[in-house]
C-alpha cells in the first residue's frame, strides 16, 4: 500500500492512474461505453441519454449516476435551506452533502476517460422550501441508493472495486437511517426497507434507473441490465 | 486493544457498578436465546430451499467459512441484544422500541444465516458479556450497553464488508451478505445517534482526522476496533485531493466519513475474542 500512497500524492491525474494500474486495468479496457454506445439497436435512442455500458466500468458507472444524483440534490437543499431547518439539520445536510460530493468525484476521479459525462438533474417535483418533500426525497434517495449497491455487487468482478462499493453502501445506509429518524423516529430499519428476515431491500438496476430518471434530464439507460430508458 | 477492555475502561468511570450488576447475574444466566427461536420458527423454508438450490447439494467450504462467521458474530450480537432487554430498568422506556428493532434484526439475522447453513452451522458459543462478573456494567448501566453496541456494530459493518471479496460474484450469497451489512450500518447510525441525544460528541457516520480514527469517546480500549478507519487513500487515490461542495480539495474528516473501512476475519474474531467464552 505504501507504492500506492506515494503514488496518490501527486496530482488528481498521477491519482487516476494509480487507481487503474491498482484495479489492473489495461488499455484493453478503455471504450467500453463506446462499446455499448454503438450497439446497434440502442445508438439512436441513446443520443437523449446515457448508457452505463457493461462490466465493472458500467457498474461503477451506475454508481457515478446516482452519486451525481445525490450530490446535486444535497447540494441544492444546503443553497435553498428548507423552511424552519434547524442548526442540527443543516449541519447534517452540509455534512451528507460533502459525502455524496466525494463520492461523485471518486468515481468521476476512477473512471476518468470511461466515466458517463455529468447528469443534469431535474428536481422539479421536489419542494425545496418544504422539510416534509426534501427529507422525503432524501429518505428515498438514500434507501434506493443501498438498494441500487446492494443489489449491484454481484455483477461486480474486480475485489477491489467490491470492496469500494462495499466501503460506500454502509455510509448511505448510515445516512438512510439519519434521515428516517428525522423524519419519524424509529423507522431506521422500517418494514419497507428491511424484510421479516432482517435483509435490507436490494434492487435490481432495471428497477432503480426508472425511479433515478423521474429525477434526472439525462435519462441514463443499463441496455446490457435489461433496461434503456 | 479490544472491545473487551472497553468495558474495563468504563467501569472506571462508574464504580458501583459491581454492586448494582450482583442481584443481576442469577436471573441472566437463566436466560435462553428465546428471540432466535421464535424468529427460527417464524422463517420462511422458502430462502434456506433457494440458497441450496443455487449450490445443489453441496456449498463451497470457503462461502461457509464466511458465513459460519457470520453466525458467530450474530450469535454475539443477539445473545447481547437479548441479554440487554431481559434487565429491567436498563433500557429507557423511550428507547425501547430501538432496540426491540435491533434485537429482532439480530435474531433474525441468525435464524437467517443456521438455516443456509443446514447442518453445517456452528453451534452458538457461549458467551461473557460480563468476563465472570468482573466488567458487569455492559448490562447495568445503559451508557456502557450503548458504548458496546455502538462497537458491536461498527465492528460488524467492517467484518461483513471485509468478507465481500470472498464471495465475489456470488448473487445470492453475496446479495444476502451485503443485505445484513446494510442493516449493521442503519443500527450503528441509530446507535450513534441515541448517544449523541445523551451528551456523546458522535455522528451517524464515522469520522475521524490523520491522527484519530477512533471516534466514538470510549477511549483507546476499542482503538482496535476502528483502526484504519482514518484511512483517505481509496483505490490508490488521496481522496482529500479531490474537489469538494466548497473548493479544489477535501477536507480529511469528509474523506474518512465518506468511506467506512473493513476489517479481515482474523482481526475481527481476535477483537470479540474475549466475548467468546
Amino acid at each position: 500500500m505504501k507504492t500506492e500512497e506515494q503514488q496518490g500524492l501527486g496530482t488528481a491525474n498521477m491519482a487516476r492512474r494509480s487507481f487503474l494500474r491498482y484495479a489492473g486495468i489495461g488499455a484493453a479496457s478503455v471504450g467500453l461505453l463506446a462499446t455499448a454506445a454503438c450497439h446497434k439497436d440502442h445508438s439512436v435512442r441513446l443520443n437523449t441519454g446515457v448508457d452505463i455500458g457493461s462490466g465493472d466500468f458500467g457498474i461503477l458507472n451506475y454508481a457515478y449516476a446516482l452519486e451525481q444524483l445525490e450530490a446535486a440534490f444535497y447540494t441544492q437543499v444546503v443553497k435553498t435551506p428548507y423552511t424552519g431547518i434547524s442548526e442540527k439539520e443543516k449541519s447534517i445536510m452540509t455534512s451528507i452533502r460533502d459525502h455524496e460530493v466525494l463520492h461523485r468525484e471518486f468515481f468521476k476521479a476512477a473512471l476518468s476517460s470511461n466515466a458517463i459525462i455529468s447528469l443534469t438533474p431535474d428536481f422539479s417535483s421536489i419542494d425545496f422550501s418544504s422539510r416534509t418533500s426534501v427529507l422525503g426525497a432524501a429518505k428515498a434517495f438514500e434507501d434506493l441508493g443501498v438498494s441500487a449497491y446492494d443489489g449491484a455487487g454481484y455483477l461486480i468482478t474486480n475485489p477491489a472495486y467490491l470492496t469500494i462499493a462495499g466501503k460506500i453502501v454502509s455510509v448511505e445506509a448510515r445516512h438512510a437511517a439519519l434521515i428516517r429518524e428525522l423524519i419519524s423516529p424509529g423507522s431506521f430499519a422500517g418494514s419497507d426497507v428491511v424484510d421479516s428476515m432482517g435483509l435490507n431491500q436490494s434492487n435490481e438496476i432495471k428497477v432503480v434507473l426508472p425511479i433515478a430518471n423521474t429525477y434526472l434530464k439525462t435519462k441514463v439507460s443499463a441496455s446490457n441490465y435489461g433496461y434503456i430508458a | 486493544m479490544n472491545l473487551f477492555n472497553v468495558i474495563e475502561e468504563i467501569e472506571k468511570v462508574d464504580p458501583e457498578v459491581v454492586d448494582r450488576m450482583s442481584p443481576r447475574r442469577a436471573a441472566i444466566k437463566n436466560i435462553t436465546s428465546f428471540g432466535s427461536k421464535v424468529a427460527l420458527a417464524a422463517m420462511p423454508m422458502a430462502l434456506a430451499t433457494m440458497f441450496k438450490r443455487a449450490y445443489g447439494a453441496d456449498t463451497p467450504v470457503a462461502v461457509n467459512d464466511v458465513l459460519n462467521f457470520a453466525l458467530k458474530l450474530e450469535y454475539l450480537e443477539s445473545y447481547f441484544y437479548n441479554q440487554g432487554a431481559a434487565q429491567a430498568g436498563l433500557i429507557p422506556s423511550n428507547n425501547s422500541g430501538y432496540f426491540a428493532e435491533i434485537q429482532s434484526d439480530e435474531n433474525q439475522h441468525v435464524a437467517f444465516l443456521k438455516s443456509v447453513l443446514g447442518s453445517a452451522a456452528v453451534d452458538m458459543p457461549a458467551f461473557d458479556l460480563t468476563a465472570g462478573g468482573a466488567f458487569p456494567t455492559v448490562l447495568s448501566n445503559y451508557d456502557t450497553f450503548l458504548a458496546v453496541s455502538n462497537v458491536f456494530e461498527d465492528t460488524g459493518v467492517r467484518a461483513y464488508k471485509g468478507q465481500a471479496p470472498n464471495l465475489l460474484g456470488n448473487k445470492v450469497v453475496l446479495g444476502a451478505a451485503l443485505a445484513i451489512h446494510a442493516v449493521e450500518a442503519r443500527h450503528a447510525s441509530v446507535v450513534r445517534q441515541i448517544r449523541a441525544s445523551r451528551g456523546v460528541d458522535i455522528s451517524a457516520w464515522i469520522t475521524g482526522s490523520a491522527s484519530v480514527a477512533n471516534d466514538t469517546g470510549i477511549g483507546a480500549a476499542v482503538d482496535g476496533n476502528y483502526k484504519d478507519e482514518n484511512n483517505v487513500m481509496q483505490g490508490g487515490v488521496d481522496v482529500t485531493k479531490l474537489p469538494s461542495a466548497t473548493g479544489s480539495s477535501t477536507a480529511y474528516n469528509i474523506a474518512v466519513e465518506a468511506f467506512d473501512e473493513p476489517l479481515d476475519m482474523a482481526t475481527v474474531l481476535t477483537l470479540v475474542g474475549p466475548f467468546f467464552k
